[in-house]
């Protein structure tokens, strides 16, 4: 009898999402909206494989911070966190890939810079995770700070980035000459700067942290505490489309808001009880907030049940992976940390 | 209708399909990038580039303009396909050679070379050699002493540091030199065409190519001081050596695997040239009295050659295009440091990949030009 119950319900779920996207997505007009519905698939670009936030594992399932960004939209559009067609981009590829259509979302710790948000046809919706520019070092070489730095010292680091241009502007201020050694890919410039090629190896910290997983052995190597650059990645769409930047861009502040008021996609559903109503509205009890991008009411319980809140992606990604266990700048405003997203109302 | 108009009307409308073509690419990216609000325009190249480039032959760094940036890694491009052109012909020649040496041994050690390297791709070649063979390389402080004082590590290839004074004045005798020789083979040329007697040019050529420069040391101010690699701890673990010239490993593995892999394509053109000249002709020329060199130089290599050119300046485009792969090991070239970095940097993918193509283009037409007058001058003349 339950099990039937279920199936029903389930049914009547399905025919209600159907019926809200008929007549609420016509309403609202946005071209990558309706074609990610024709699809049945939200199209994103990722890394080429970064441990915590966008990697494929052996059977080619992706898992990530950057990756659950791309489920949270599918879940919102396509009331399914799986239908994602993730595409591995290098980091030259990407704004290309993404201005040109052949992508939706792209979601691949991508800095959020002025001269890529004004110049080049992107829009970035928000930041998903704030991280700095380091550096990482041999344990063996006895050095524990970048003041320990010298002439000549040749740093390995991937073209393309932000990282290329801070790693100038750094050795300049300090005045010390360096060999630059730049390669597309990050799985090569980790084999370069682990097989001795470089005396460093630069990028953003929580890449440093998870790059150093990949090495033979990575306790030979440390991370430097200085960090010499803010750099803020988020997802980026085109623009053009301010309908899906919306949706984009609410996708994730659900994620961090739901956290900051407790609901996990295990208490979600019992959540729809609660007496708060800023926390009804998040779970679809309360208000009409989905209709606003052209979906149902039901948009953002689908986000944390099937994906989970800010916290529960990075416990899972980043923290049990053992890549960077302490949140830093990464926790809610409310526990000490800088994530504070304007309220879902 | 008359067959004039016959003879047009289809390249009339092939005309008309090519500019459809290309009138419809045209409008439909600029209607994509009006879309996005995205600017044409090539304003961009006086902007600062604020990035660094590991390996340059001209003054450059992140204070110069994208315009510098390009000519940096043009000139990168233009060196890798250089000495790979200039080390495949060599190897090439060479190993087509053996392959029709009596010698078995010889013979199959070139088959099997050949064989081996024109089958595996290339970029799994760069990597072999960039990842695999020069890993086996010890750091710097473990480098032993080649040739005196050179030092080949996993860091690169240390050599002296040679500083002039007065270059230019070296330079010039070196010219000199070679002015002074093309005018004196000119002239033992006709000597031997007037009077049949010849003259000991090669002699004569060693003795002012070698004369001429040290006159300049002598006389002219010039002077060379060469600075030993000495080793520099940088770490507890991290040395390099300075003063030195060093050659990174990835110029060293991309030429490498360009020409090991170039070479085979050549060896084969250089075969079947070899091949290609009548066996009779080497009788005939053998009959006359000439001495098995003067045979290969008179008589086979010139009507060989006829063969082996055109073939052998498709290798040279091959190899200069191939060169592009060294964004793959971190060799700052025209792609990687343009297409590359530039691109990423600017975002201006239709200006950039235009630039970089018609670049491309105008390389491959230059060499080919080259290699076209070179066959016309070798080619048969009628009398």
């Amino acid at each position: 009898m339950f099990k039937y119950l279920k199936q029903l319900t389930s049914f009547v779920a399905m025919v209600a999402v159907l019926f809200a996207f008929s007549t609420e997505a016509m309403a609202k007009k946005s071209k990558t909206l309706k074609n990610t519905q024709k699809k049945g698939f939200v199209r994103c670009g990722v890394s080429q494989g970064l441990p915590g936030f966008s990697n494929a594992d052996a059977s080619g399932n992706w898992t990530g911070v950057d990756v659950d960004v791309c489920r949270a939209v599918a879940a919102a559009v396509l009331g399914d966190a799986n239908k994602v067609k993730f595409t591995p981009l290098s980091a030259k590829e990407r704004f290309t890939a993404l201005t040109s259509g052949e992508i939706d979302i792209l979601s691949r710790n991508t800095t959020w810079t002025l001269s890529r948000d004004a110049d080049i046809g992107l829009t970035f919706v928000g930041v998903n995770f704030y991280d700095g520019q380091g550096f990482m070092v041999r344990k063996s070489s006895g050095i524990t700070s970048t003041s320990q730095f010298k002439n000549g010292i040749s740093a390995c680091t991937n073209i393309g980035t932000t990282t290329e241009l801070n790693m100038r502007d750094f050795f300049n201020s300090k005045g010390i000459s360096y060999e630059p050694v730049a390669f597309e890919k990050a799985d090569e410039v980790v084999a370069a700067y682990d097989n001795g090629r470089c005396d460093t190896y630069t990028t953003d910290k929580s890449g440093l942290a998870a790059q150093r997983t990949k090495m033979k052995n990575p306790d030979e190597h440390i991370v430097l505490p200085e960090t010499i650059s803010k750099e803020p990645l988020g997802p980026v769409v085109r623009q053009g489309d301010s309908v899906w930047e919306d949706i984009v861009r609410w996708s994730l502040n659900v994620m961090i808001e739901a956290e900051e008021y407790g609901i996990t996609s295990a208490n979600a559903d019992s959540m729809k009880t609660s007496d708060n109503p800023a926390i009804k509205r998040l779970v679809g009890a309360e208000g009409e907030l989905g209709a606003a991008f052209g979906l149902d009411n039901d948009w953002s319980l689908r986000i944390i049940k099937q994906v989970g809140n800010y916290g529960e992606s990075y416990k899972r990604n980043i923290a049990d992976t053992g890549i960077l266990p302490d949140r830093g700048p990464n926790q809610l405003w409310t526990k000490g940390g800088i994530l504070y997203v304007p309220p879902a109302r | 209708m008359n067959n004039k108009v016959k003879k047009i009307i289809p390249q009339l409308i092939t005309l008309l399909v090519i500019i459809f073509v290309f009138g419809f690419f045209t409008y439909n990216a600029q209607m994509n990038m009006d879309n996005r609000g995205i600017e044409f325009g090539y304003g961009f190249l006086k902007q600062e580039s604020s990035f660094d480039v590991q390996f340059s032959l001209i003054e450059y760094d992140g204070s110069h303009s994208y315009a510098r940036a390009y000519l940096v890694g043009l000139l990168n491009t233009l060196l890798v396909s250089f000495i790979g052109i200039i080390l495949s012909t060599i190897i090439g020649v060479i190993v087509g050679i053996a392959r029709l040496s009596p010698n078995y041994l010889i013979k199959n050690t070139a088959a099997f070379y050949v064989e081996f390297f024109r089958n595996i791709p290339l970029l799994l070649q760069i990597f072999f050699w960039y990842f695999a063979a020069l890993r086996a390389l010890p750091l710097p402080q473990d480098a032993e002493a080649w040739f005196g004082s050179t030092y080949m590590t996993i860091k690169g290839y240390y050599v002296p540091l040679f500083v002039w004074n007065n270059l230019d004045v070296f330079l010039y005798s070196i010219l000199a030199a070679i002015i002074s020789i093309l005018i004196i083979r000119s002239y033992a040329k006709k000597i031997q065409e007037n009077e049949g007697k010849q003259l000991p040019v090669l002699y004569i050529s060693l003795g002012l190519l070698i004369l001429l420069p040290l006159l300049s040391f002598v006389i002219g101010g010039v002077n060379l001081e060469i600075k030993t690699p000495v080793l520099k701890q940088l770490s507890a673990t991290g040395f390099i050596f300075e003063p030195a010239l060093s050659l990174p490993p990835e110029l060293i593995a991309l030429v490498l695997a360009l020409s090991l892999y170039t070479a085979t394509f050549i060896a084969e053109c250089v075969r079947a040239g070899i091949q290609g000249v009548s066996k009779g002709q080497k009788e005939a020329a053998a009959s006359i009295g000439l001495t098995p060199r003067q045979v290969l130089k008179l008589v086979i290599m010139p009507q060989a050659l006829r063969i082996i050119i055109p073939p052998t300046t498709n290798q040279y485009l091959n190899l200069t295009k191939n060169s592009s792969l060294a964004a793959a090991i971190a060799y700052p070239d025209l792609v990687l440091v343009f297409a590359g970095t530039a691109l990423m940097q600017t975002g201006r993918a239709i200006e950039i990949v235009s630039i970089t193509m018609l670049t491309y283009l105008s390389i491959s037409l230059a060499i080919s030009a080259l290699m076209n007058w070179y066959n016309k001058k070798i080619a048969i003349k009628e009398k």
